[in-house]
């Protein structure tokens, strides 16, 4: 037998025609695939030609960082003046009173730092008991901050309200936001898809009332017409306002993330938990909600972007959160003229966070859907 | 057999009633209460909460109105409301046009096959919709606007158009015959519908013998042709106005002030990052096999488009794109830190402020973007039922 087969020897394989591998060919395919692909890139770098190098010349080769005080800006006007967010920064980030105190500043960097240590493992896959951290940043963490920041207990001097600012108030209005939205959207949306039709009518007048509303208006509403609301006597204060009225703007957006993490629940985990006997509350706590929450947790992200966004709306309403901050120090004596920076250090600052959540909110959705619903 | 009888707090309906009777007695026994101790509260400061203040003559000025003459020490508060409503009409409806195009550009940018333009888009879409409306149409208006834009005299022209520090001037029709301007879009609408039945009567032709005409550049020769004829035919019932340069600014033909064309400027760009998102979302949502599909039948490029991609994508990329329809307008509220005159600067601050009837003022400013907001969800149910899938 073997004396009448062929034997086969495999040749190697002949490589690639030149043109179809490596960075060339890349570039060929990309960039110069057909006419109307050579006409865009062509428009594009011409583009980039005008207004790159102009500005990178300006924000980085040029810019100044030197020095405390204008004269260094002043002299070379054709760069940027980061002096200026330098010499602020403590402002910037972290408001008037803490600015001004330089021994006391421990303490915004404190809970800052804190934040981040609660933060990071949670975003990290393998952390183990993700549950009870996501526990303690949303129950205990909250008193620290207000322990820490707003001071009055051992022996931590008090900091007023009116005179917290900077990214430190946006971040308290954003977390108190989250913190109090929370229960009170799931509260919102198990009523939304109550058996009760009352129950569910003013749940949808709720929801729909709030989303249908700009958020300024019921920052005005907060702060004009809250105290009307009560007897005469009882005080807030313009931070304590503002928190309640984003409290209740962003509950009714939590609803609706919830709400959609409901629907996807199959029925039959109801009916399978009410056929074992469990009741009501039974069947919400333990059954259906810890699949819903798990489910809605990249649209509840989503909303707190948009919630993260919409705090500096309270500038308005005059409080001296990050971006009323960065425009007030540009618009101070000492530093006239230099609005362009402040507003791009404020857009920064909020671009790094914006951005990093909703990368995270995408990454879960996509280790969510495990039935790849999406491709 | 013996009928076993509940025990009357556990029978499921009578609980369930009883729950949501307390319920609705505890929310309106709060709104009550709540309602009685602000008109109380107002009464203690002297306000006395009625509608009264209508017809009063408002103390401070209104600078833009295109739409109502505002006279002061002759308008009344009633009338700002509804300047201060078209005012947030106009902006929006300005945003919507511009956000719309710009918003589907970058969206088929990001999804071109060219690496450079698909990641120019994406820079784009990361960058606008990442950082907050309002400290973009502050950076707009304070820091690029008001600091670069020429003035007057030195207006940056484009077209009829001119724009410098104080706003945009835009080329205005005008109506110069009334009669003859009502014929002339009578016939234009006549156009319009002749095309829309000559339509209709191709389809069913080409359903019944297969035979297809180009229904839409015969409508579009016939809507400009006839429009273009009629309108010399009647002597030319339109004019333009066209803005001229005056003493300190330009006068005549349309005006947009520089608050009005920053926030129009800061609202396109950041809700049109929104809308090329859906876009993507929606020309990414196309199975390959429906193109395959389309192309082994024999359809051309332009069919292809017209007939499978479209209908599929414009079925994903519409409802959210209605939805950013109206958080642009809702998002217009924030003219109030550049000083354009909408309705919640002019009327829930600048009108709360000189009156105190909070009640009455912020009531009406909500009910107004209720009424937005009910409106949009309106027709986002009405294109939901049309476009649904049927059969499953």
């Amino acid at each position: 037998m073997s004396e009448n087969s062929t034997n086969f020897i495999k040749i190697p394989d002949r490589e690639p025609p030149i043109n179809s591998i490596g960075w060339l060919a890349w570039i060929r395919h990309n960039l110069f695939g057909s006419t109307t692909n050579t006409i865009i890139t062509v428009l594009f770098f011409y583009f980039f030609y005008l207004y790159i190098p102009p500005f990178v010349d300006w924000a980085i080769l040029n810019a100044n960082i030197s020095g405390s005080d204008r004269s260094v800006c002043d002299a070379n006007k054709a760069g940027a003046c980061w002096t200026f967010i330098k010499v602020r920064l403590d402002q910037l980030l972290f408001g008037l009173y803490f600015a001004t105190n330089p021994e006391e500043i421990w303490r915004p960097i404190f809970v800052f730092a804190l934040f981040g240590m609660l933060v990071v493992p949670l975003v990290i896959d393998s952390t183990p008991h993700k549950k009870w951290l996501l526990m303690i940043l949303l129950t205990i963490y909250p008193v620290i901050f207000i322990a820490v920041v707003y001071g009055g207990v051992f022996g931590i001097p008090v900091s007023d309200t009116g005179q917290w600012g900077g990214l430190l108030l946006t971040f308290a209005l954003a977390f108190v936001g989250i913190v109090l939205a929370l229960p009170l959207g799931i509260l919102l949306a198990l009523g939304r898809r109550s058996e009760m039709p009352i129950v569910r009518a003013l749940s949808i007048t709720y929801i729909e009332f709030w989303r249908g509303t700009p958020l300024i208006t019921i920052l005005f509403m907060a702060s004009v017409m809250l105290p009307l609301f009560f007897p005469s006597g009882v005080e807030f204060d313009k931070v304590v306002r503002a928190m309640i009225g984003i409290t209740l703007f962003q509950s009714a957006y939590t609803a609706e993330a919830v709400r959609g993490g409901l629907q996807a629940i199959d029925k039959g985990q109801n009916e399978a938990s009410m056929a074992l006997g469990m009741g009501y509350w039974r069947r919400t706590m333990l059954i259906v909600l810890p699949q819903a929450l798990k489910i809605s947790i990249p649209s509840i992200v989503n909303t707190f972007i948009a919630l993260f966004k919409d705090t500096s709306l309270v500038s308005i309403i005059g409080l001296l959160d990050l971006l009323k901050m960065s425009q007030n120090a540009s618009r101070s004596l000492d530093w006239n003229g230099y609005d362009i920076e402040g507003y791009l250090f404020a857009g920064f600052v909020f671009w790094i966070f914006c951005f990093g959540m909703s990368s995270y909110s995408q990454k879960l959705e996509q280790k969510l859907d495990t039935d790849r619903r999406s491709e | 057999m013996k009928k076993t009888s509940i025990p009357l707090h556990r029978n499921p309906k009578l609980r369930s009633l009883a729950v949501q009777v307390s319920l609705l007695f505890l929310v309106f026994y709060a709104l009550f209460s709540l309602y009685s101790t602000t008109v109380s509260n107002l009464e203690d400061r002297g306000i006395k909460t009625s509608i009264g203040f209508f017809d009063e003559i408002a103390p401070f000025k209104v600078g833009y109105s295109p739409f109502l003459d505002f006279k002061l020490g002759e308008t009344t508060y009633i009338e700002v409301f509804f300047i201060g409503v078209m005012n947030t009409l106009l902006v929006a409806i300005l945003g919507i046009i511009a956000a719309t195009f710009l918003g589907f550009f970058i969206g088929i940018l990001r999804t071109s096959n060219n690496w450079i333009a698909s990641k120019f888009a994406l820079v784009f879409v990361e960058t606008f919709r990442n950082m907050p409306l309002l400290l973009q149409i502050m950076f707009w208006n304070f820091a690029i606007f008001l600091a670069f834009l020429p003035p007057p005299k030195k207006s940056i022209e484009m077209g009829l158009f001119y724009l410098n520090s104080r706003g945009l001037h835009t080329p205005l029709p005008v109506i110069e015959d009334n009669i003859l301007s009502f014929i002339w879009f009578g016939i234009i609408i006549a156009t319009i519908i002749g095309a829309f039945i000559f339509a209709k009567r191709a389809k069913n032709n080409f359903e019944r013998t297969g035979k297809s005409v180009p229904v839409f550049y015969y409508s579009l020769i016939a809507i400009f042709g006839i429009g273009f004829l009629s309108f010399f035919a009647l002597g030319k019932p339109l004019g333009v106005e066209i803005p001229v340069l005056g003493k300190f600014n330009f006068k005549g033909g349309g005006q947009l002030p520089l608050p009005l064309f920053s926030l129009w400027f800061a609202l396109t760009v950041y809700t049109s990052a929104f809308i090329a998102e859906n876009v993507r979302a929606g020309i990414s949502s196309i199975s390959k096999g429906q193109i395959e599909a389309a192309r082994s039948i024999g359809l051309s490029r332009a069919q292809m488009v017209r007939m499978v991609i479209l209908p599929q994508a414009l079925r994903v990329v519409i409802p959210p794109t209605i939805s950013q329809y109206l958080n642009l307008t809702k998002n217009s509220s924030l003219a109030i830190a550049v000083g354009f005159e909408e309705v919640v600067a002019v009327w829930a601050n600048i009108s709360l402020n000189q009156t105190g009837q909070a009640l009455i003022i912020i009531a009406m400013t909500i009910i107004f973007y209720e009424c937005c907001s009910l409106l949009t969800s309106f027709i986002l149910n009405m294109y939901n039922k049309r476009v649904q899938i049927a059969g499953r």
